[in-house]
């Protein structure tokens, strides 16, 4: 079963065409790296993903949702971490990451889950009292991971999810999107840091002026 | 209905928290209505019996130049850091947002309207001679202020100008309700010979009416 099937799609921002005629097509439980030049079209694929981007033209179904006419049900069921850590800043970390899992619906299940997401970003302890705003730029981004993974979303959208990491942040990204694909979610990520999600991905799609220009496998995973 | 509920509570409370960390409606907004109250009274240079029949008006513009602050907040606490798409994917419905973010806007307008209160007492020798049309009256302008200025502050962020577009796209709408709620405060303080339960009866529609408009309107502005 595939998770995103796009057949010719076009998404027009503005004046101009981010994705221009675009297939692509994941399955179930895969990891796919996405990569290419700046204004290839990386982020707005997984914004169209995300049923955030509507498509002009073209057939576009992800999680067997069509994202013209049913888009907001398939924003429930996505996690997206954006360029944007989509976090609070006079929150605390863990306030923060309780708040995206209540919004998510998770009622009383919430904090045990937040809880659970911030001990496995590593900002578990006094870490988790710290205003938004007074904590590092790296820690910025695990706590944003964090409010995605208390979600466990069928479908992980990754825009350079290793930015401004340190080693152990970066390690903790890919094992975290080892269990989500262990778990039968479906990943994919879009990054310039080639060598670091090739171990996490042997499928490799390639966009460049909005369109597919290599789609390959076979890179060795634990390279 | 539970679940509209709970997720406006969980906005309302959210949104409150930051507004009492940040302090901005202490130390900016509160001082700012005082102020308008100051340079009204210094702006018209007249005596205290000119203050008291003028006091509702200036007590309502002053209202209203508060929500205009406390609208942008709300909306740029959610635009900082893209919080906003997290919403979007949240599967909140859009309602309980809109509600939610209505609810701490109001909250904060009645902190605001019990502080003016105040300094009409103190500073125009206004005095209150029916209370209950006073509070009803703070209470019915004050959702009407908030849901108006909640939907206008979502609608003036979509296009992209929200600092500049807000007042002009904003305080024309509220126009029948600064009316409504003068004249209603004419007749709780004594002001002029009113009736001012017939306004509030006025402004009770009006803040049904926006409420339930940017219920239904907030989908379109937020999701799409």
């Amino acid at each position: 079963m595939s998770v995103v099937e796009l057949r010719g799609v076009v998404a027009v921002l503005g004046r101009f065409p981010a994705l221009a005629g675009l297939d692509l097509t994941v399955a179930v439980g895969e990891t796919v790296l996405v990569q290419g030049p700046n204004g290839a079209g990386k982020s707005t694929l997984l914004r169209l993903c995300a049923g955030l981007v509507v498509p002009t033209r073209g057939e576009a179904r992800v999680l067997g949702f069509d994202l013209v006419v049913e888009r907001h049900a398939v924003r429930r069921r996505v996690g997206l971490l954006g360029h944007a850590t989509g976090l609070y800043d006079d929150l605390t970390v863990a306030e923060n990451v309780i708040f995206w899992a209540r919004a998510a619906g998770l009622g009383l299940a919430a904090e045990a889950r937040a809880n659970w997401a911030l001990g496995r970003l590593g900002l578990d302890g006094p870490l988790a009292d710290h205003a938004v705003r007074t904590v590092s730029a790296g820690q910025r981004r695990r706590a944003s991971l964090a409010a995605l993974a208390v979600r466990r979303p069928d479908l992980w959208l990754l825009d350079e999810p290793h930015a401004g990491l340190d080693q152990e942040g970066r390690d903790v990204v890919d094992d975290l999107i080892g269990e989500a694909v262990a778990a039968g979610a479906t990943v994919i990520v879009s990054s310039h840091e080639l060598d670091r999600v090739r171990r996490l991905s042997p499928r490799v799609v390639t966009l460049a002026g909005g369109t597919l220009v290599g789609d390959r496998l076979g890179v060795v995973r634990d390279a | 209905m539970r679940e509209v509920l709970a997720d406006l509570s969980l906005v309302a409370a959210k949104d409150l928290r930051i507004e009492f960390r940040s302090r901005v409606l202490a130390n900016q907004v509160a001082p700012f209505a005082l102020l308008v109250l100051v340079l009204f009274g210094v702006a018209l240079d007249a005596d205290q019996r000119t203050l008291r029949s003028f006091a509702p008006g200036l007590f309502w513009v002053a209202v209203l130049l508060c929500a205009l602050l406390a609208v942008q907040r709300s909306v740029a606490v959610e635009r900082a850091d893209d919080a906003v798409v997290g919403l979007r994917l949240s599967g909140m419905s859009p309602s309980a947002l809109f509600l939610g973010k209505a609810t701490a806007v109001l909250v904060q307008l009645l902190v605001l309207e019990v502080l003016l209160t105040g300094g009409i007492i103190v500073l125009y020798r206004s005095s209150v001679e029916d209370v209950a049309l006073l509070v009803l009256t703070g209470l019915t302008a004050g959702v009407a202020v908030a849901a108006a200025g909640t939907l206008y502050g979502a609608m003036a962020a979509g296009l992209g100008v929200r600092e500049t577009l807000l007042p002009i796209l904003l305080l024309p709408v509220l126009a029948p309700v600064l009316i409504g709620a003068t004249r209603a405060f004419d007749d709780a303080l004594g002001a002029a010979a009113v009736d001012g339960w017939a306004w509030l009866v006025l402004l009770a529609g009006l803040a049904v009416v926006l409420t339930l408009v940017g219920a239904l309107a907030y989908r379109v502005l937020v999701e799409d």
